[in-house]
């Protein structure tokens, strides 16, 4: 900690928040299982996301193997093909990111960030976490029940997904409805903490305007996270209605194999709305915690102040808003009216300019900077560029005349891959390494990250760059074999088992991130408690890995914004936010 | 959808009058120092759980306009037959307007330190919630009878689908609402249950008034301000 001049302290007013009555663990029960401290339910959260995650990229690599090398791998049905596609995608996208940076990062940095001890309703916390858990643990089952894991795509969109001959439609939708449920339940529980914790536990003096960027990110994901998820939530319900009791919200009247089936009259539209009220601002509830991480990382390893603060926090809030009118570009081709084409692709037109300001900002923070090519340096580049890369091709599907000829394409595969899988995952390992040592005292080894970046990067580019090609050929996405068509060439064949062999090595790049990340544990070297020079209040702990309750005694006084790097005159390349000014600022007077 | 794109314009022009007390145009990059005079440093002065109910309230608040959004759009569709509302719900409603009020009671006397007065509306308020869900059960059962299945028209089913969301939440508060009473029965200090009598008067108001949201919705009676609501958006 900060020694403190008493000079300084004088009219500081007394915290208006009274300390927490911290829960104090009595076992080792308490302390690492059923634990409420919002570090150790970080690492649960983190540690079980990764885990599933594994589980979406071996997936990942037997949908490639199919599609590489169609027809040599028996043990793969077209149902099976089908399961992959909708497990890996629905894994990905909500049971690993949005699960590990809501219920990862947010439980780590919030109260460390904003200089709390703890989330203001720590039991609160610990259940989230468990409720999750059974969710991901339903979700697994869905791979053992008869007929195996629902193949109705990770949209579920009805009424293919609970009509017979979708796979898994005898056991494996209602259990995968049951695991969304259950988590969105959890995820209510622990998003009302990550927001009442930002509003009501900040120290002293850590003004909005004085947070780092990750916690407005991850903050302001978690309530879109709040007012989306019950779109799913409500959707998942009515279809375990129409699934199990026979209503008909979504379901048509509909002949199945040769036998009028019990439903009529339903709307699958109606679903397609719920499901993208949901899906759309899922993109950003995943996309907004990396920005802010991403920011945060660029300024620390380039030694300088984010460029454009006030318009980051601007462009975050602005972005949370306007994705919940963006929602049914992803319904272009539902058969809704034509006229709502119009204005949604306008909203996602004006939703480019926040997150183009952003990227700006993100560039015009490493111009001169004294940039460190440390491996969160790195993925913060890779980010950068992966998302620019994705966000353009997302332009041109945004528009109805561009998107109505591509829809349903590998291109569509491609750009969400990017914009939503490889951008989102560098920030991850970015920040995994950047805050490896706060979790553990110790550092990441240097080379194998090194050679992790390397191959993930490369291997990244190399499977998702081809693949807009294959979607401009007009290459069909979630076919199980394509066989010999007249619009695609032999070539392209060629360019898929070579994306397929990157997608292995960039598979088996991961088990040597996982190795380091077990191996660093006990032979990593030490870290000290801020070993990369940051300014935010994280690295200030008097502890390293912190304490429970994080601040010691006292917590700590905050006096300046998180940005304050290679300040002209300091001693130092970077003033962390708890120390105080050398000179107090006269009184009353604000430049 | 226009009922959640009104609910959600409605949370976003809350936030944006909270933001805009926050001054978001700071230059925190000049403001160094002690934060006695900067504005907007601290938290706000209510306890963080009333924040938490608050915030929980808006994703309840999202469901149920979610629910809502779902029927009206439903509707839409040929084979929607309405039912028959049974008049048990009027009784209902009295019921539940009778518990918010015996809560409010409750709140009132607890901020006068009325221990036995806090006992008396919490009790009042709990088995009247009670009855509530009892006579929701019992309209379910006279629909029931008179052939208005869950599964026989969509309307029959979003009937079943909203009262049971609503029931359930309800039921949720009970368990809050009854851990309190037990408190008040032990004889606990009056200032100590203050906090959470208001916070369960709070979501009981709330189901109030989403229930009143939704009775207008199964009446019909919402489906002239629905009409427009389209109209407005076509």
């Amino acid at each position: 900690m900060v020694d403190v001049p008493s000079d300084v302290l004088v009219g500081i007013p007394p915290a208006e928040v009274g300390e927490v009555d911290l829960y104090h663990p009595r076992s080792w029960w308490t302390r690492y299982v059923f634990s409420q401290d919002a570090k150790v339910i970080a690492v649960q959260y983190s540690v079980t996301a990764m885990a599933i995650g594994m589980v979406a990229l071996v997936l990942s690599w037997l949908m490639r193997l199919q599609l590489g090398f169609p027809g040599t791998f028996s043990f793969i049905d077209p149902s099976q093909y089908l399961q992959f596609i909708t497990m890996h995608g629905m894994i990905m996208v909500i049971y690993l990111l949005t699960a590990l940076f809501l219920g990862g990062f947010g439980n780590y940095l919030i109260p460390l960030m904003v200089g709390a001890r703890d989330m203001v309703f720590p039991y609160a916390n610990m259940l989230s976490y468990w409720i999750y858990l059974l969710a991901v643990l339903v979700l697994v089952a869905t791979f053992f029940v008869p007929g195996g894991p629902t193949g109705g795509g990770w949209t579920l969109y009805p009424p293919q997904s609970i009509l017979s001959g979708s796979p898994g439609q005898e056991a494996g939708i209602i259990m995968m409805l049951l695991s969304l449920i259950l988590l969105i339940i959890g995820f209510t529980i622990g998003g009302l903490n990550y927001v009442v914790t930002v509003l009501q536990a900040r120290t002293r003096g850590m003004t909005l305007m004085r947070m780092p960027l990750t916690v407005w990110g991850i903050f302001t994901a978690t309530v879109m996270a709040l007012l989306a998820f019950p779109a799913l939530f409500v959707a998942s319900v009515m279809m375990l209605l129409d699934r199990l009791l026979g209503t008909s919200f979504f379901m048509p009247t509909l002949v199945e194999m040769g036998q009028q089936t019990k439903y009529s009259g339903g709307s699958p539209l109606l679903f397609q709305h719920l499901f993208w009220f949901f899906g759309h601002p899922e993109v950003y509830i995943v996309a907004l915690p990396a920005f802010g991480i991403v920011s945060d990382l660029i300024s620390t390893h380039a030694r300088k102040n984010i460029f454009g603060y006030r318009m980051m926090v601007w462009a975050i809030v602005g972005i949370g808003a306007l994705s919940f009118v963006v929602w049914a570009h992803h319904m272009y081709v539902s058969g809704m009216n034509p006229k709502f084409g119009f204005f949604f692709a306008t909203t996602t037109l004006i939703i480019a300019v926040p997150t183009a300001i952003k990227v700006y900002n993100w560039i015009l923070t490493l111009w001169r900077g004294d940039i460190h090519l440390t491996i969160p340096m790195l993925f913060a580049l890779a980010f950068i560029i992966t998302f620019v890369n994705g966000g353009l091709t997302g332009l041109f599907l945004g528009n109805v005349v561009v998107d109505v000829p591509l829809s349903d394409t590998m291109f569509v595969v491609a750009h969400f891959h990017m914009v939503m899988g490889v951008a989102p995952i560098m920030v991850v390992f970015g920040a995994i390494y950047h805050w490896y040592p706060k979790v553990t005292g110790r550092m990441l080894n240097e080379a194998l990250g090194r050679f992790h970046f390397w191959v993930t990067f490369l291997g990244a580019y190399a499977v998702f760059f081809p693949m807009h090609y294959l979607g401009l050929l007009g290459m069909p996405r979630r076919y199980h074999d394509i066989g010999e068509t007249a619009f695609v060439p032999a070539s392209a064949h060629d360019l898929n088992a070579f994306m397929s062999v990157a997608a292995l090595v960039v598979g088996f790049a991961q088990l040597v991130f996982v190795f380091n990340l077990i191996w660093s544990l006990s032979k990593g070297k030490e870290s000290g408690g801020n070993p990369w020079g940051a300014t935010t209040l994280e690295w200030q702990t008097p502890e390293t890995p912190p304490a429970h309750g994080n601040w010691g005694k006292e917590l700590p006084v905050v006096y300046r914004w998180a940005y304050d790097y290679s300040v002209p005159g300091a001693k130092r390349d970077f003033v962390p936010q708890n120390e105080p000014p050398t000179r107090l600022a006269p009184q009353g007077v604000h430049p | 959808m226009s009922a959640i794109i009104l609910f959600t314009a409605g949370i976003a022009a809350i936030a944006g009058w909270w933001l805009s007390q926050q001054r978001l145009a700071a230059k925190p990059w000049l403001e160094e120092g002690a934060i006695g005079d900067f504005r907007g440093g601290g938290a706000s002065s209510l306890p963080a759980s009333k924040i938490g109910l608050g915030v929980f309230l808006a994703v309840v608040g999202s469901l149920f306009a979610l629910f809502i959004s779902a029927y009206s759009m439903r509707m839409e569709l040929i084979d929607w037959r309405s039912l028959p509302v049974p008049r048990l719900l009027w009784f209902n409603t009295g019921i539940l307007i009778v518990s918010s009020a015996a809560l409010q009671w409750a709140q009132v006397a607890a901020r006068r330190d009325d221990g036995d007065g806090v006992l008396l509306g919490l009790l009042a308020g709990g088995v009247s919630a009670v009855v509530f869900l009892i006579g929701q059960l019992l309209a379910w059962q006279q629909l029931n009878t008179a052939g208005y299945f869950l599964a026989a028209n969509p309307a029959n089913a979003f009937f079943y689908l909203i009262t049971a969301t609503h029931g359930l939440h309800l039921l949720g508060g009970l368990v809050a609402l009854g851990r309190t009473t037990v408190k008040a029965w032990r004889g606990v200090e009056t200032p100590r249950l203050r906090l959470s009598v208001e916070l369960c008067t709070m979501y009981w108001h709330f189901l109030l008034l989403v229930w009143l949201v939704l009775l207008a919705l199964l009446t019909g009676w919402a489906d002239d301000f629905a009409a427009i609501c389209r109209q407005l958006l076509t």
